[in-house]
């Protein structure tokens, strides 16, 4: 039977791909962001998944407004990076897993849970650039991967509540896949940043800091939280957060937490970082 | 009976909601269609006959032209693609996020590094000025 072990929370700001990718990561600015992850490499590469299941927004890259899907599944073998008008990053391809993929969408659709099914796209920063993040860069990611997009750009997104529950059908579907997999659940963005008009630049601590603690102890606590709210509080950019919760509530009640990291500013935001294991596992 | 908007006391934020995407589909979907090179290179070229090529309205093209991204997002722009503009421009996403703000590129920085805008007095348009 496959499982879901762990859940790693990540911020995908592109710039931070960029710092990678352009091997500036140890500067002034940079360094303290990446001080952030050293734990979570060595924790990554002695916890390699056989797949991640990678909650992640799409920014007009793959999709723009001709089709808006509020939550979508990639079911291809394989996914490349981008090119978001300055070339794709240099990465390798992500390879996906169509056999859980199919799984997961037919389960969660009886679940009552309307998946997009996607097979031809690329993948952005939202998800590449977690990846980079936790693996070092090599000539092949050392696991399978399976996009999951969520719309967070088009006004509404889904709520926290349908995140939440959406995680909990999630975490069932794994465990019916008849193969033995041990699978980790990704949720990325945040934390709390504006982008846009006249108040960008907004940064709320305080908020962010309680998100993070709440998501460890009481995560339905969270589905509380309005639309309003979250641009209130933590931007118009912030209410990506609600990704945060369909892989918390995938991964189980009982959490041990094993990393906490946060940091103001990654260019324009609030880059929070969290690694949870299933309790006992 | 309409949906309400219980975020439009928010100051300094336009939400891209159902009206906002309506009226900036056409602006969006030109911006989307900077990701291409060759459209890129045709339309740092001469901006003003490729922008007439799109069924957009005069302050949506003024907007682009002009490099006005408020004016972009007031005319139903989306940030994700308008960034596109940016890159065409090869323009640091920061710096172009900093013209939105009326503060300079240093300025903003700055901002960002000492902790971000706060959220105090920043949370709705009838809170408290003196927290200003």
């Amino acid at each position: 039977m496959a499982r879901i072990t762990s859940a790693v929370f990540s911020s995908h700001i592109p710039a931070v791909g960029a710092a990678i990718d352009l091997g500036t990561t140890g500067n002034d600015y940079w360094s303290p962001v990446f001080q952030g992850f050293e734990y979570s490499k060595k924790w990554q590469a002695d916890n390699v998944p056989d797949v991640i299941i990678l909650v992640y927004n799409d920014h007009a890259s793959a999709f723009d407004l001709r089709v808006v899907p509020t939550f979508g599944i990639g079911c291809s073998e394989e996914f490349e990076s981008a090119d978001e008008g300055w070339g794709p990053r240099p990465i390798p391809p992500v390879q996906g897993h169509p056999d859980l993929a199919w799984h997961i969408a037919q389960s969660v659709i009886l679940d009552s849970f309307d998946m997009t099914i996607c097979n031809d796209f690329k993948v952005d920063h939202g998800l590449t650039v977690p990846l980079s993040l936790m693996f070092e860069q090599s000539e092949a990611w050392p696991c399978r991967v399976i996009p999951f997009m969520v719309n967070v750009i088009q006004y509404p997104p889904p709520t926290g509540r349908r995140c939440f529950e959406l995680g909990k059908a999630l975490r069932k579907a794994v465990e019916l896949f008849d193969e033995d997999l041990n699978v980790h659940i990704w949720g990325t963005g945040g934390m709390s940043h504006q982008l846009q008009y006249k108040r960008a630049g907004l940064i709320n601590r305080e908020w962010d800091l309680n998100f993070m603690n709440t998501l460890i102890n009481d995560p339905e606590e969270l589905t509380k939280i309005t639309h309003p709210e979250y641009i209130r509080e933590a931007g118009s950019e912030g209410i990506e957060l609600v990704m945060w919760l369909i892989a918390r509530a995938a991964l189980g009640s009982q959490v041990d937490e094993k990393h906490r990291f946060y940091h103001v500013p990654a260019s324009n935001t609030a880059l929070g970082h969290l690694i949870l294991e299933k309790a006992g596992s | 009976m309409a949906l309400e908007k219980p975020y439009q006391d928010i100051p300094g934020t336009i939400v891209f909601d159902a009206d906002m995407s309506r009226k900036g589909y056409h602006l969006n979907q030109f911006f989307m269609s900077l990701m291409k090179a060759e459209n890129r290179k045709r339309f740092l070229a001469d901006e003003k006959a490729y922008v007439d090529e799109w069924p957009l309205t005069d302050l949506q093209k003024k907007g682009v032209l002009e490099q006005d991204y408020n004016l972009c997002i007031e005319q139903g722009g989306n940030i994700y693609f308008l960034a596109k503009l940016f890159y065409t421009h090869e323009q640091p996403f920061e710096r172009a996020v900093s013209t939105m703000t009326g503060m300079t590129p240093q300025e903003y920085r700055a901002m960002m590094l000492s902790g971000g805008r706060p959220i105090e007095g920043n949370r709705s348009t009838s809170e408290n000025k003196g927290n200003q």
